[in-house]
């Protein structure tokens, strides 16, 4: 994969295009409406699910106030079982370990499950400069490594692709990298899975050296988790000599026995599913089984930043479900790539910002703007992130991060409001010049819309100027002569 | 029990029937409620726009405007779930512990409106007739922020010769979402869109919300696709009676 | 300051004024006993086939699951005679990639949700013994079973490595179209034995 989401521009703009494109919107709408009829449904057979997400949450919480002690135990118990830590402050220093594992045992190329850490730390671009290849191995992030593309989804990356699209991009770059595509290759699903296990097999039964993340790693025991479908984690946490682990540092739970909750949440939240097909647990090195050089790195790149969020350090429970993408009303009509980073959706609304901060970029500034705050997420949330609530404070960060620039129009408007509403006597006033407004725009209304009125209100139509952003698809009534304040006064609340 | 009604800012300035509409159905229920006079805004626009400075002196004169109310009634999920939710994210932002205090004692008596019927005066049939095919859209705050449950569903099947339908991911958010509305214009209108064409497909005469801005947004969609369907507030629902029928204010 | 010591301080900063003790509720749940027949269902919702036998029946049950003239696998501590198998003794990855089936048994298998869990010791084998194979014979006896993931969890042995299995490997990734096998198994077949006090035997699925 050599594209990567620099320079992506802001959401609005990235929203708009992604809008337009309606096979991607009858793609997502088929895929979110599929997957959210799943979750509902397994979701609904446990009758505790509440105390489920109250036990995940509240076990994140104790981690994450007192994660320095968490990551020494889990130090200890990795080294102790025989594995290598390496700690990385940033993106560079995580891929510069793997690097240095595959230089010392001279390969050029590594295979890969599929990990959001090492896409956050794009660690194939890293790797492909020092003339490594990394095979990924997930279906769909084959399907977006040979289509030179980027991720749209946490869980299924390729979720903006229809067959007949893979199809292409299957017979197309396949034999540029490997075993091509079979000659007779369908669009079928089958086949077309079918061709992936073939062409991946030869990559899997050859490699020296595995890479991937791990779900969850469990500081007393030092064992990390992988869970998946497909068995291609299996493949590359089982058959190459060398095993390196990007592992955030959010991922620590205390003990094996906290897993009870979250391998029970886990796969009903993401693929609604009782359980996935394959989970993979290990502790460093087992003797005689699987590989036999095992390397863990401890990544930060912006976690601690995250952390001392007071408000939005919750957001580091996120066990990489992605629910709250497939409950989104904006998600669902822009897909992820509007969001501009390999964490979209409401999750990637506010956890970008909180490991980039704010203030820096347009791009993650405009993020935590992209939701109608409707709480479909929080409600979705297995960890119970009150995502809004986070939304609505970074959006507070943003503004304080640009209040001593020159002030933008909308800043000025909320001042301008914030003096209107400070007494009810000003807002009297205020109201008045709209009842003027309203006049003006009433006759101009019957200019516009010919006249046009609902329920015997007459209609703005087009307005030119800002207010073409409301106008431009809907129309707006026409205020009122009389504002209820006013009516109020005047008739002394409706007696006289 | 004195009640004020906090009747918003958008219902204020340009949906004053909604208002209305409250004061005929609480008088018709027995309370006398008052119109505080010093009311503006509940700053819901400044807080989820994140200019939190500039909500300061509106959380100011909401504190005013209610304070030593029993109970504050507002025709709107929205708002409501700011005065509960968010007012106390302002206060301390304002470093004020006054302020907080206060807020802290304004905030649980805040209701919305069929919170306030259903919980606090314990009706569920307010004597309204309203003898129209109608489908009811739970805005996101009174359904997910307060949690209303099925409190305007009952209301609204308590009503004389009123239908309800149902209404297809009824749910799923409008697209209103505040500034989001005109920060995100495209995204806005996509989700209206689709909630627009829920509308029609339910068969429903009249779309019924408990929030104005949600009401504008969609009968905004409406009107301009020129549906047929029009838009009313709850409150002006259970206003109506026998005879008195009220005519369904554009939006 | 190195890598690991920036990272810890800059930890402890940022939660130094946040620190407090979190209660964590523990998991309230009534210990229930795996329901068996409830387990066998749920293997099958993921279009595994299971069979269930009375002790005395494994073998014949072993033998009827796998395919006509297969190369078989055995890991070392196999209770069960599996005629014609190979013993696992170090078989190389292409060694196994020409083998059609490998039969195991299990530590624990969970009623709720259909799975399976290998710990890999005797009678488990390595983790590629049950990978590279396409077909994979599971032998689960009835008193393995039970109710739910938190059971489970805690009939496991973290310093093991485990792998849990919920029907043969699977992807959703085209137009979430599922599709069954792709790099694992693609046919996963359990045989589930006894009670003792005899179920009947015959096919469930």
């Amino acid at each position: 994969m050599s594209r990567t989401f620099v320079g992506m521009p802001p959401f609005p703009t990235a929203a708009r295009a992604a809008l337009a494109d309606t096979q991607l919107r009858a793609n997502l709408a088929h895929a979110t409406t599929t997957i959210r009829a799943k979750r509902a449904a397994v979701v609904a057979e446990l009758d505790d699910w509440e105390a489920l997400r109250l036990r995940a949450a509240a076990i994140k919480d104790d981690v994450l106030l007192h994660l320095d002690e968490h990551l020494v135990r889990l130090e200890e118990s990795l080294t102790a079982r025989g594995a290598v830590v390496h700690w990385a402050r940033t993106a560079e220093e995580a891929s510069e370990v793997v690097a240095q594992v595959a230089r010392a045992h001279g390969v050029d190329e590594v295979v890969k499950v599929k990990s959001m850490a090492t896409q956050e730390v794009e660690l194939n671009e890293h790797l492909a400069a020092q003339g490594i290849s990394a095979w990924e191995t997930d279906l769909a992030e084959l399907i977006v490594q040979l289509g030179d593309d980027l991720p749209s989804h946490i869980l299924v990356p390729a979720i903006h692709r229809n067959r007949a699209e893979i199809r292409a991009i299957f017979e197309r770059e396949m034999a540029r990298v490997g075993r091509p595509a079979p000659a007779d290759l369908t669009d079928d699903p089958v086949r077309l899975a079918e061709a992936a296990r073939l062409h991946l097999r030869e990559k899997f039964l050859r490699a020296k050296v595995g890479v991937s993340g791990a779900n969850f790693a469990v500081a007393d025991s030092g064992t990390l988790v992988v869970v998946e479908s497909e068995g291609n984690g299996r493949m590359c946490l089982t058959l190459p000599e060398v095993l390196v682990s990007v592992v955030g540092i959010e991922k620590v739970v205390p003990t094996w026995t906290e897993l009870d909750v979250f391998l029970t949440l886990l796969p009903r939240s993401s693929t609604g599913e009782r359980m996935n097909p394959y989970t993979s647990t290990w502790s460093g090195v087992t003797p005689g089984d699987g590989p036999q050089e095992v390397h863990v790195v401890l990544l930060d790149n912006g976690r601690t930043r995250a952390l001392a969020d007071e408000v939005g350090r919750q957001a580091l429970r996120c066990i990489r479900c992605s629910a709250c993408l497939n409950v989104c009303p904006v998600y669902e009509r822009t897909g992820g790539h509007a969001y501009g980073s390999v964490y979209p959706g409401p999750i990637g609304a506010i956890l970008n910002p909180l490991l980039k901060g704010v203030g820096h970029d347009e791009q993650t500034d405009s993020l935590p703007y992209a939701s109608s705050l409707c709480g479909a997420c929080f409600e979705a949330c297995p960890v119970r992130i009150d995502i809004p609530s986070v939304l609505v404070d970074l959006r507070a960060q943003v503004v304080d991060a640009h209040r001593s620039g020159v002030p933008k129009p909308e800043a000025l408007a909320m001042r301008a409001a914030a003096a209107a509403f400070g007494s009810g006597g000003r807002l009297a006033a205020a109201e008045q010049a709209s009842g003027l407004a309203g006049r003006a725009l009433d006759a101009l209304s019957s200019l516009t819309r010919r006249g046009r009125r609902a329920g015997g209100r007459r209609l703005v139509g087009r307005l030119p100027g800002p207010g073409a952003a409301w106008t431009d698809a809907r129309d707006l009534p026409v205020p009122p002569r009389e504002s209820f304040r006013a009516w109020w006064k005047r008739t002394d609340g409706g007696t006289r | 029990m004195r009640v004020a009604l906090m009747v918003t800012c958008l219902n204020d300035a340009m949906f004053p029937d909604a208002g209305k509409a409250v004061v005929t159905l609480l008088r018709r229920l027995g309370v006398d409620v008052e119109f505080p006079a010093a009311q503006t805004c509940c700053g819901q626009p400044m807080v989820n726009t994140g200019y939190l400075d500039e909500a300061v002196p509106v959380v100011r004169s909401f504190v005013r405007a209610f304070e030593g109310y029993d109970a504050v009634v507002t025709p709107s999920g929205s708002c409501a779930g700011s005065a509960r939710h968010q007012h106390s994210i302002v206060a301390r932002r304002s470093g004020d512990p006054g302020l907080a205090t206060a807020v802290a004692e304004i905030s649980p008596r805040v209701h919305e409106l069929s919170e306030f019927l259903v919980d606090v005066l314990g009706v569920e049939d307010v004597g309204a007739s309203f003898p129209h095919a109608v489908t009811y859209h739970p805005t996101c705050h009174s359904l997910r922020m307060l949690g209303v449950g099925d409190r305007p569903e009952r209301l609204l099947r308590a009503v004389r010769g009123l239908r309800l339908l149902d209404l297809p991911r009824a749910e799923e958010c409008c697209g209103f979402g505040g500034t989001f509305a005109l920060k995100n214009a495209d995204t806005s209108v996509a989700m209206g869109a689709d909630k627009a064409r829920h509308v029609r497909e339910s068969g429903a005469e009249v779309l019924v919300a408990g929030d104005s801005s949600c009401l504008m947004h969609i009968g905004g969609l409406l009107t301009r696709q020129r549906a047929g369907v029009r838009v009313m507030h709850l409150a002006e629902v259970l206003a109506s009676t026998e005879g008195a029928t009220r005519a369904g204010a554009a939006r | 300051m190195s890598a690991r010591d920036e990272i810890l301080a800059a930890v402890r900063g940022a939660v130094a004024t946040a620190r407090r003790p979190v209660e964590v509720p523990p998991l309230d749940r009534p210990e229930r006993e795996g329901d068996v027949d409830l387990f066998a269902a749920r293997v099958a919702d993921y279009r595994a086939t299971v069979v269930r036998c009375p002790p005395e029946g494994v073998a014949a049950a072993i033998a009827a699951a796998l395919p006509e003239r297969a190369t078989v696998v055995v890991p070392d501590g196999m209770p069960y005679a599996v005629p014609g198998a190979v013993p696992d003794a170090g078989l190389s990855s292409a060694e196994l990639d020409a083998t059609t089936a490998v039969v195991t048994t299990a530590t624990v298998a969970i009623a709720t949700t259909g799975t399976i869990v290998l710990s890999h010791g005797a009678g488990e084998g390595r983790r590629v013994l049950t990978l590279v194979p396409d077909v994979h014979v599971c032998v689960v006896r009835a008193d393995q079973v039970v109710d739910d993931v938190p059971a489970a969890v805690r009939r496991l042995d973290p310093a093991r490595p485990t792998t849990w299995i919920s029907g043969p490997s699977a992807t959703s990734d085209i137009e979430l179209s599922r599709v069954e096998g792709v790099h694992g198994p693609r046919t996963l077949h359990v045989v589930l034995v006894g009670p003792a006090d005899g179920t009947p035997p015959g096919a469930v699925s």
